[in-house]
């Protein structure tokens, strides 16, 4: 009985999109951690995205939109987020969108053997790194050496 | 100086505001690269590199404020302290001067932070623990990019070098501050609830060595170490840096979008 509202949230949580990457939805990059009877957890990406604040306020429209606006929006800071959290179809929405998903299992600091990356327009792994701060604090900035395209690289965390 | 029980929360409340004030101060630092950097991949750099600090900034700070329970939050704490209130080391304050000195500061004070937050992560003060568990990977990010200017810099045209020289041995005086451990300090360690700063110094010493091996160039001469930004005692600079962060709030107090 108890799983029933939970998955009507999950639902609606999944139609809310990721406000830089509108690809991608708030329940896809794991930003939500667990829903309650009584709270929704999510958990902020970097520190100071920017977007935090935003993705908070589009949770709570939301949920008050669906006449759940008892539900209270929790932040909790542990364990911190990681790209590992990005779901599989997330990572397929990201590589449709044009933004190689990060690798899984790197994301803790093992920055010097960044995990070959391959550009999602082409798929070729001749690649190199424009920049390693891109147009959000989430991503990397790369250029393919096949195709001649530049792409986002998400990075991991 | 500090009393049993009263004095560990008042340290472990301005252990959190120092953390704050330093992420804060150089956040707001880095953000005068905006539309300045030498080329824009180091505007974009520099900026998020701030942006992650705030966070931080503001995550700690708000954390000093609910503490200290008078119902400052961290834009309270920001905007509405002057100067003597400030509790951030002297190193971050300093001004960017060129891009070379800009990433001297960044070099030193992220190689430290990193190792800080690392240690802070195992704090047994759970709030602490998880701000610096986040920001410790941000802060890898930093200070990688920080000592790979360095190295090119360092390891560049004579002109490059000779910045990153003048760079490097204006900062150095603000280092001893980061490994100097106060009664507040010694009172948060005691309670597990800091880092034993002094016990950092020989991996910091380690890293900044390789990065500097790497770019050909030398320790500067060892000069006496310059406190008092962790007990206010700042330099002149950061008093002109708050009238221009806290310009707005100060000409119209409360104002908010």
């Amino acid at each position: 009985m108890t799983t029933q509202p939970s998955t009507r949230v999950w639902d609606i949580l999944a139609g809310v999109p990721d406000p830089e990457i509108p690809a991608i939805s708030v329940v896809d990059l794991g930003i939500v951690r667990s829903i309650d009877a009584e709270a929704v957890h999510i958990t902020p990406t970097y520190t100071g995205c920017p977007a935090t604040v935003a993705i908070e306020g589009m949770i709570r429209k939301a949920l008050d939109d669906a006449g759940l606006g008892d539900l209270d929006i929790v932040v909790d800071l542990s364990p911190p987020w990681t790209t590992d959290w990005i779901s599989d179809e997330g990572r397929e929405k990201l590589r449709a969108y044009g933004i190689a998903p990060p690798p899984r299992g790197d994301g803790r600091g093992v920055l010097k053997a960044e995990a070959p990356v391959a550009c999602p327009q082409c798929g070729s792994t001749d690649v190199e790194e424009i920049s390693r701060f891109g147009s959000t604090p989430c991503k990397a900035l790369m250029r393919c050496k096949a195709c001649a395209e530049p792409f986002d690289r998400f990075k991991c965390h | 100086m500090t009393m049993p029980g009263h004095g560990e929360a008042h340290a472990l409340r301005d252990h959190a505001l120092r953390l704050g004030d330093d992420a804060l101060v150089l956040g707001q630092r880095l953000s005068e690269w905006c539309g300045h950097a030498p080329m824009l991949e180091l505007d974009l750099a520099l900026a998020n590199i701030g942006l992650d600090l705030l966070g931080q900034a503001q995550h700690f700070l708000a954390y000093a404020g609910a503490l200290e329970g008078k119902g400052r939050d961290a834009d309270a704490l920001a905007f509405h302290r002057d100067v003597m209130d400030f509790k951030n080391c002297l190193l971050v304050e300093q001004p960017n001067g060129d891009f070379a000195q800009t990433i001297a500061r960044q070099f030193l004070f992220s190689t430290w932070h990193e190792l800080y937050l690392a240690a802070l992560a195992a704090s047994s003060d759970a709030t602490l623990a998880a701000i610096a568990a986040k920001g410790v990977k941000e802060t890898t990010y930093h200070a990688k990019l920080a000592s790979e200017w360095v190295v090119r810099l360092g390891d560049g045209t004579d002109e490059s070098r000779a910045r990153m020289v003048d760079g490097l041995d204006w900062m150095w005086r603000f280092v001893d501050e980061l490994f100097h451990d106060d009664l507040i300090d010694e009172t948060v360690t005691a309670s597990g609830a800091g880092v034993d700063r002094s016990s950092l110094r020989a991996a910091w010493d380690a890293r900044i060595d390789a990065a500097l091996a790497e770019a050909g160039l030398e320790r500067p001469a060892p000069r006496r170490g310059i406190l008092g930004g962790r007990s206010g005692r700042h330099s002149e600079h950061l008093g002109h840096m708050l009238s221009e962060m806290q310009f707005l709030q100060r000409a119209y107090p409360g104002a908010a979008w």
